[in-house]
């Protein structure tokens, strides 16, 4: 049976077996799966998957209600967690909540669990506004939404500073052949109010699995949000991050991609301005080989006048691997002194290495200053001699001119264990041994 | 010290030298002049193991061993140093993990453990003193956005930190003001000792006010046309190189 036909007859049991007392999320469900019925799944028709097949990860037979028993114990899974601070922890285990592995909290902040967020009074008001209200209709997200279950649910309260960063991570034991997983998250940060989250997909065996992971976060007046999404994965996992974000005027949101493993990652990230003064930034750091997949494609909407975004992704592409970044600014006529920056700068390590890199501008505002910028290139020959000429051999040379190729991404990124951590997982990915730290 | 032997040159199918001889001893300074396009930089490249020049013949001896297949950082760990004529710009690395790496470089292909951190801070310190550069200025991305002075200087910083056998200067003095020369010359003076060389590649004679050079060459289309004593640049300075060439067709 192919993927589609099982998800779609397998809904109707997952419906019985769901509890919830929210009628409203019963109609949304079932809207849900009737458009995944209609539209499917992308397929390179469709030009925003021109450049990335999903077949070669859809022909398993996924296993889609894993076997809730696990003996995943804190040792096995400290190296994943930035557990080099103290942070709130949201640790998922194929898709189910594991409390013991968690730490979470409700004081003057939520971070607990989609699964009761959904089902308790308490939060339906939030819910009801936020939930799914952003996410744009298509098969992935129609899919996602019919199966929600359990994720991460955030919500910082008005004037509010989380005192320290969350942590969202799923792990796959392999107790399946193989495994879908969708998580849904919802993250909610009313005004003045700042947060800083830490989001993984983890496989701990080389079973294949596949996330569709769908994200929405709303970021209020002045609230800020910085989210890293580190994506360092088996060769047999795939992911699809499908993340969007509203922003309300002078509020500050920025996204890091770090994607470094996994069989194929594909990165839908949208942010939609609907204020002034709102900062949009997004960077990436893609460093690859083998014939893994990494793609890039991200929206930014421009509503209103005064508002910025930047982008900034790099790439290093060894071997056959493929990247493709696809960057779209949309400028509405009314968004008057629009201020959008796009960069994309590729390394391509060997000949049959492939990066696709496309932006798309549509501009319809006449007062705006909108750049992008994209280039595919060697290492320096010149630059590689004048390191050489220092002693430095010429594959550390390569490595550190590398490094500070990507460097620049990680300027910006506000918690210092995970500047060193990717610090080191560049360096080891680039297999040289700097002998410092940026 | 330095050997070379009939060395002939290529880029790109096209010959840039053309038979150069040269004998550097130790305790030696030497200084080729010569007109823009006549191989001067070549020279230094091909001698620092630059892959984009074909040595098509000759030899080049370095304390006795040919050189000429081994690679740039091979010749590096061996005692030769060129700075550069455009010392190329590395934003994301600071001047001192650069330095760091590189010192440590060399003390991995000669057995040695790693530098100490301490021992390292101090001989930077020490060493950036002397030129008279400004601590700040350690901590900034290797050669990104300095002036050309500073460029030159952290050349020479670089220089003095590596404390090479064989110094080759390439043109250090071009875009140099005259207190930035004073103080690039002193750094070259301060490595001179009986066991050291230095070969200054320049246009001009006026870096040879301060670095006083043994020997003077005078190079002209791939090849050495006339060498003499400290004399010959301001011989050179005064009256250009027609009259060598034409010294030269007779």
């Amino acid at each position: 049976m192919e993927l589609k036909e099982k998800l779609v007859s397998s809904f109707l049991a997952f419906e019985e077996e769901y509890t919830g007392a929210n009628d409203d999320l019963h109609k949304i469900r079932n809207q849900a799966i009737k458009d995944f019925e209609t539209i499917g799944f992308p397929s390179r028709k469709e030009e925003d998957y021109k450049y990335t097949s999903l077949k070669s990860v859809l022909k398993e037979n996924y296993s889609l209600f894993p076997k809730k028993e696990n003996t995943i114990e804190y040792k096995d899974i400290k190296k994943y967690l930035i557990h080099e601070i103290d942070t709130y922890d949201l640790v998922f285990i194929d898709g189910i909540y594991s409390s013991h592995l968690s730490s979470t909290t409700h004081d003057k902040i939520d971070v607990c669990l989609m699964s009761s967020a959904l089902n308790k009074d308490l939060y339906k008001p939030v819910i009801d506004n936020y939930f799914n209200k952003i996410a744009p209709k298509n098969g992935l997200n129609a899919l996602n939404t019919a199966f929600t279950k359990e994720g991460a649910f955030i919500h910082i309260h008005k004037n509010t500073m989380a005192d320290k960063p969350i942590q969202i991570i799923n792990f796959s034991t392999g107790n399946e052949s193989s495994l879908l997983l969708q998580p849904r998250n919802l993250i909610v940060v009313d005004e003045n109010s700042h947060c800083q989250i830490i989001e993984r997909h983890q496989s701990l065996t080389e079973h294949p699995v596949l996330t569709n992971s769908v994200t929405e976060i709303f970021a209020d007046k002045r609230a800020i949000v910085d989210y890293y999404k580190i994506q360092n994965d088996k060769l047999s996992a795939s992911l699809i991050d499908n993340t969007y974000i509203q922003q309300k005027s002078e509020s500050f949101c920025s996204v890091h991609t770090f994607s470094f493993g996994g069989k194929l990652t594909r990165n839908n990230l949208n942010f939609y301005q609907r204020g002034e003064r709102i900062d949009s930034t997004m960077k990436g750091v893609t460093i690859i080989e083998g014939k893994q997949h990494v793609d890039h494609n991200t929206l930014v909407h421009h509503i209103e006048p005064n508002c910025e975004s930047h982008q900034d992704y790099k790439g290093i592409f060894d071997e056959k691997s493929v990247g493709v970044f696809n960057g779209k600014v949309v400028v509405e006529k009314e968004a008057q002194k629009t201020n959008a920056y796009q960069s994309n700068n590729n390394i391509l390590l060997d000949d049959k290495a492939t990066i696709n890199s496309k932006p798309q501008l549509e501009i319809f505002a006449d007062d705006v200053k909108c750049s992008h910028g994209c280039t595919i290139g060697q290492l320096d020959e010149e630059a590689l001699f004048y390191l050489q000429s220092r002693g430095i051999p010429r594959k550390e040379a390569g490595g550190l001119l590398m490094y500070a190729f990507a460097n620049n991404v990680l300027e910006s990124v506000k918690i210092p264990e995970i500047k060193k951590r990717i610090n080191k997982l560049i360096a080891l990915k680039l297999g040289v041994e700097l002998g410092f730290n940026l | 010290m330095l050997k070379v032997k009939n060395l002939h040159a290529t880029i790109e199918g096209k010959e840039i030298l053309k038979g150069i001889n040269l004998e550097i001893n130790p305790g030696e300074v030497h200084a080729i002049m010569g007109p823009n396009g006549s191989g001067k930089s070549t020279l230094s490249s091909v001698i620092a193991g630059k892959e984009e020049f074909e040595q098509t013949e000759g030899e080049i001896l370095f304390e006795n061993t040919e050189i000429s297949e081994m690679d740039p950082e091979e010749r590096a760990h061996k005692g030769i140093f060129l700075s550069f004529q455009y010392p190329v710009e590395i934003p994301g690395v600071s001047v001192t993990n650069f330095m760091k790496t590189a010192i440590n470089a060399h003390r991995k292909a000669n057995g040695l453990e790693d530098m100490p951190a301490n021992e390292m801070l101090k001989k930077i310190r020490e060493k950036s003193e002397s030129l008279e550069i400004d601590r700040k200025f350690l901590s900034r991305s290797l050669n990104d956005g300095f002036s050309g002075g500073e460029k030159k200087r952290n050349e020479i910083f670089q220089m003095a930190m590596l404390e090479p056998k064989l110094a080759i200067l390439d043109e250090t003095d071009s875009g140099l003001d005259i207190d930035a020369l004073k103080i690039v010359a002193d750094g070259v003076n301060k490595l001179r000792s009986k066991d050291n060389a230095v070969l200054l590649i320049t246009h001009y004679q006026r870096l040879l006010n301060y670095i006083v050079p043994d020997v003077v060459h005078v190079m002209i289309d791939g090849q050495i046309v006339k060498s003499g004593g400290k004399e010959l640049a301001l011989e050179l300075e005064e009256r250009g190189y027609e009259w060598v060439k034409a010294e030269k067709a007779v």
